[in-house]
């Protein structure tokens, strides 16, 4: 077995991990090693061919694989970075500041002085939404039909019924249109969609996909393979309301049904939000363990990957930072106030930038965000179309924040 | 001496494992594509105590003695078995006398360590249950395991010892002369036979008639199932938990798993006997429902949003709802049918009986194999060794460190082994390896194991099904 | 009248705007913070252009396609065109990305590019 000694260590080399590599290698540190299981870098950005990425980051809208490429250039630059594929994370010992990874090499004991974690998130399974029926050939997350389709050269099926309006399922709907596939509907149990307005124009409206809110399926039915799927409408609370049942003859179901933090490895000494599964994190990126840091979906699920990127590089510096100097300041509580679902970070240490991150709890077409720190107002301003599916990102300089705990509330 | 095994469920196998223990001809005839992927695939998986067993049964002669057998057998065919023991509550004071009831049954049938507990007592042992629960009666022996495993095992060892497995083989007719067997015409071919044994679950009468033997009428009573994410409620409970059963049944369980999980049901719908109803495995909205609103009322901290599965399976139920096994006015034709609950359980002892049984029905002594070999070796599971010999084992063979499916920690070495044992479909590496049955529910790792198996068999993946014939999992190509 | 209410792609505010054509085909954009709003929305209503993307074959490569886009917004009614003629192209690995797969496609006046490496493999894989 073979011991190493490493400055840190990141787990994950999708678009956090990379992010926070070149974050840690640019506040110079002696060696940043990435460990990333699958057998190629840059996450499930090799699998969007759409476009959409790096408005924010490059100033420049890409599709996800010329983004990857030009992170991965970037991370190139840095000679103290390695980046290695095909590495598990098997087990990691919190009080030793030991991780345990395997790979067709043998077993290596990382020892870091700091750790990063950007391990992503996976896709709810059907069973995760209790569909009744069968279980036939035919059933797949957006993800898996993405893969197969953009990297494997494989349809899913020929005649598809899409669940869920977020932007995988969206850009999933186009994506199998333009390619012969017949998609019958989205469907979407909320009362508006999931995804961002571009995605309902551009993947929807402009195939003349239609979309069925307020309605979830009830049941899929298929011997071997699907042969029909059933919908139907919702009331308020959510129960299928009888004798509105509509049967669609499909071969093939893609589930765009939510992504949760792949934080489960971290369970057992990081503090986890119980609700949304991500790693609790604060404005540097670090955990509630002060030499882990996290970054990207495994903390909060992220509407652009540009912000994933710019986090990703927030938590490698600090984590340098940590590593050099033992960097460790004051940390205050972050407060989720009125009609606030999602906030990122929990907490905001001393001496940062604060990058919020929140989803609102309902849709609202006119709302004042403001962010207060005791008696100051560090930020306020009317927002207009709030919606839970469009994630709104405040930035505050560190220049303006004093101490103390800080709330952060959507007022009507 | 030919015998042929209809059925290669876990009753199926197992028979065919003893025979295979004496100089005989097995033949073991399954109509899926895969091994213990009917009855036996879709159950609660329990080891049962014996104590639901009314005295007198043909179920409460073999209930005991099979689970007492699962120890040996466990460790012979390496399948994993954990006696967590049972707890069956009482809310009431009539199920309280209905706990002093089966405790009384239990004593009869042989079953060891019963013990009646006390509120304070359950809950410290198992804090998540409900506190208005009164009293629980306690069964170290009853225990959790992995019921097409042991199917699968008990078959590879089987295979070892000389069996011949034939599958996607369904018998279509069964030939007799002068009430006797004489052949079996099967899809793929007709042999000659002395001694059938029908072991065809949800078909046992149907495969009766076509000896015209004596059969019970069966219908299929199915039973749907909630599983919960073992990375969110590992040890949640440590024992199985029973309702005070009821006419319908032993009710609605709330158990680990052996991976970890915890398996929430089943339901209890008897469903008409006709054809269609037979392979019905549809789960509902109102099973979903029952089994919620009854294992909130056992456990009313579990949460269903960390669901990750549900499905159903069928239980072979007959009027009489009890096993109907042994010798029949046909000559060499053995029934071992309406293997409801405790089928599982009660499987090794009722091998061991048919083997007795059909010697003695035919007047024949079967000759000891000298050389039968009783272990079959499990799919090593490498994240399972401490990491220094893990470690080892990658150094003489890299792939036992390329990890497939992250979830569950499985190898490319274990799926590569998973084929040599038999795997063709997505289903036959998922339940050999229990890769894809984690949290990602194969997310991550399908089209990985799909790469692997169709290098290993010299197709497209394509061509890969998931678990049968006609279940094609991909459709064609984006560009040709 | 034709009226359309859309999100304004042009900058991350993503003003609503309301576009009204008119029967002699005027076009009225409201609910724009900038000039810019004003060209989106009439070109939208007009003549809506995307961006496409999606794959080419790739021969002898390490995969078995190479993702592709429009350099520049074409006209979205030609859309399914384009596909097909992408359906028919093949391009040799190695492929990098920028790569010129097809100049000017359908006279559009956008190239179809690369957007991917996909290195050279004398054995292709699955196809």
């Amino acid at each position: 077995m073979r011991e190493k000694n490493v400055d840190i260590l990141v787990i994950g080399a999708g678009a956090a991990g990379l992010g926070a590599a070149i974050g840690a290698a640019r506040e110079g540190v002696n060696e940043v090693v990435l460990v990333e299981r699958d057998d190629r870098s840059g996450g499930v950005l090799n699998q969007c061919i759409h476009n959409g990425f790096g408005l924010h980051y490059f100033r420049e809208e890409l599709t996800g694989p010329e983004y990857a490429e030009r992170i991965k250039r970037i991370v190139q630059q840095y000679p103290n970075i390695d980046v290695k594929v095909e590495q598990y994370v098997h087990q990691i010992d919190y009080k030793r500041k030991e991780v345990i990874v395997a790979s067709t090499e043998g077993i290596t004991v990382y020892k870091p002085k700091a750790l990063i974690v950007a391990t992503g998130a996976r896709e709810r399974p059907m069973g995760g939404i209790l569909v009744p029926g069968t279980r036939p050939a035919g059933v797949f997350t957006a993800g898996v039909a993405q893969r197969f389709v953009n990297l494997e050269n494989r349809l899913p099926g020929r005649r598809a019924i899409i669940v869920g309006s977020g932007d995988i399922g969206l850009i999933m709907a186009r994506r199998l249109t333009l390619e012969g596939v017949e998609v019958v509907a989205v469907v979407e149990r909320m009362p508006y969609p999931g995804g961002l307005e571009r995605n309902i124009r551009q993947c929807l409206k402009d195939f003349n996909i239609p979309l069925y809110l307020s309605h979830t399926v009830v049941g899929i039915y298929g011997r071997e393979r699907l042969e029909e799927v059933v919908i139907a409408q919702l009331d308020e609370s959510f129960k299928p309301i009888p004798g509105t049942e509509k049967r669609f003859k499909v071969d093939t179901l893609i589930l765009s049904v939510g992504l949760i933090p792949q934080s489960t490895l971290f369970k057992d000494f990081l503090k986890i939000d119980p609700w949304t599964k991500g790693i609790v994190t604060s404005s540097s990126g670090r955990s509630s363990l002060n030499w882990i840091f996290a970054a990207g979906n495994c903390t909060v699920i992220y509407d652009l990957v540009d912000w994933v990127t710019e986090e990703g590089t927030v938590a490698g510096k600090f984590a340098a930072m940590y590593v050099k100097n033992s960097w460790e300041p004051a940390k205050f509580f972050v407060e989720k106030g009125q009609n606030v679902g999602i906030l990122f970070p929990s907490w905001y240490e001393e001496g940062t930038n604060l990058n919020i991150y929140l989803r609102v709890k309902k849709p609202m077409e006119e709302g004042t965000i403001r962010v207060k720190q005791r008696n100051n107002l560090l930020y306020s301003k009317k927002h207009l179309n709030l919606s839970p599916s469009e994630m709104i990102s405040i930035k505050i300089p560190e220049s303006k924040i004093g101490s103390g705990d800080i709330l952060v509330e959507v007022l009507e | 001496m030919r015998i042929g095994i209809i059925g290669a469920g876990v009753v199926g196998a197992l028979i065919a494992r003893e025979l295979c223990r004496y100089d005989v001809e097995v033949l073991i005839f399954e109509k899926n594509w895969d091994v213990g992927m009917g009855v036996t695939k879709a159950n609660s998986a329990i080891v049962h105590a014996g104590y639901d067993d009314e005295p007198g049964t043909v179920r409460s002669k073999f209930c005991v003695p099979g689970n007492a057998m699962y120890t040996e057998l466990s460790k012979e065919l390496q399948f994993d078995l954990k006696r967590i023991g049972s707890l069956v509550l009482a809310f009431k004071d009539e199920e309280i006398r209905i706990l002093e009831e089966l405790y009384k049954r239990g004593e009869m049938n042989g079953v060891p360590g019963l013990e009646i507990w006390d509120r304070d007592r359950i809950l410290s042992y198992e804090p998540n249950i409900n506190p208005e629960v009164m009293a629980a009666l306690w069964a170290p022996t009853a225990g959790i395991t992995e019921p097409w495993m042991v199917a699968m095992a008990a078959v590879e060892n089987a295979i070892e010892n000389g069996a011949k497995l034939f599958l996607d083989t369904q018998v279509l007719e069964i030939v007799t002369e002068n009430q006797r067997v004489k052949k079996l015409v099967t899809n793929k071919g007709e042999f000659e036979i002395d001694v059938v044994i029908n072991a065809a679950g949800m078909h046992g009468d149907e495969v009766a008639k076509m000896a015209g033997a004596e059969f019970v009428p069966l219908h299929p009573r199915k039973g749907e199932y909630i599983l919960l994410d073992k990375q969110e409620f590992s040890g949640f409970v440590k024992s199985i938990l029973f309702p005070t059963p009821s006419v319908l049944g032993k009710g609605t369980l709330v158990t680990p798993t052996v991976d970890g999980g915890i398996l929430v049901g089943p339901t209890a719908v008897d469903l008409p006997p006709e054809r269609e109803f037979r392979e019905d495995t549809s789960t509902t909205l109102e099973g979903f429902e029952a089994l919620m609103s009854k294992a909130l009322k056992m456990t009313p901290l579990i949460d269903f949003r960390a669901s990750i599965k549900t499905f159903a399976g069928l239980r072979p139920e007959s009027p009489q709802k009890d096993f109907f096994v042994g010798r029949t006015s046909v000559i060499g034709f053995f029934n071992v049918i309406a293997m409801r609950s405790p089928g599982l359980t009660a499987a090794p002892a009722i091998a061991k009986f048919i083997v007795e049984e059909v010697q003695e029905s035919i007047g024949e002594t079967f000759q000891k194999k000298s050389d039968f070999k009783p272990t079959r070796e499990r799919i090593k599971h490498y994240a399972d060794l401490p990491a220094s010999v893990w470690d080892e084992e990658i150094k003489k063979d890299p792939l036992a460190g390329r990890m497939i499916c992250f979830c569950n920690k499985v190898t490319e070495r274990e799926i590569l082994e998973a084929i040599k044992r038999g795997a063709r479909t997505i289903d036959g590496i998922k339940f050999r390896t229990r890769a894809m049955f984690g949290s990602c529910q194969g997310g991550f790792c399908m089209h990985r194991i799909m790469k692997i198996l169709a290098r290993e068999f010299g197709t497209d993946i394509s061509d890969i099904r998931l678990r049968s014939e006609g279940s094609f999992i991909l459709l064609g190509q984006v560009r040709k | 009248m034709k009226v359309e209410e859309m999100v304004c792609i042009m900058c991350p505010l993503g003003c609503r705007l309301v576009v009204k054509q008119e029967d002699n085909g005027e076009i009225n954009v409201s609910g724009n913070r900038c000039p810019r709003g004003i060209e989106y929305g009439k070109q939208e209503m007009v003549e809506p252009l995307r961006i496409l993307t999606s794959s080419v074959l790739v021969l002898n490569g390490d995969m078995p396609l190479v993702s592709v886009k429009t350099n520049k917004p074409i006209p979205r009614r030609v859309i399914m065109q384009v596909m097909d003629i992408l359906k028919n192209t093949k391009v040799e690995a190695p492929v990098r990305v920028g790569d010129i797969i097809i100049k000017d496609v359908l006279n559009t006046g956008a190239d179809i590019v690369a957007t991917r490496n996909v290195e050279r493999r004398e054995k292709s894989s699955a196809t």
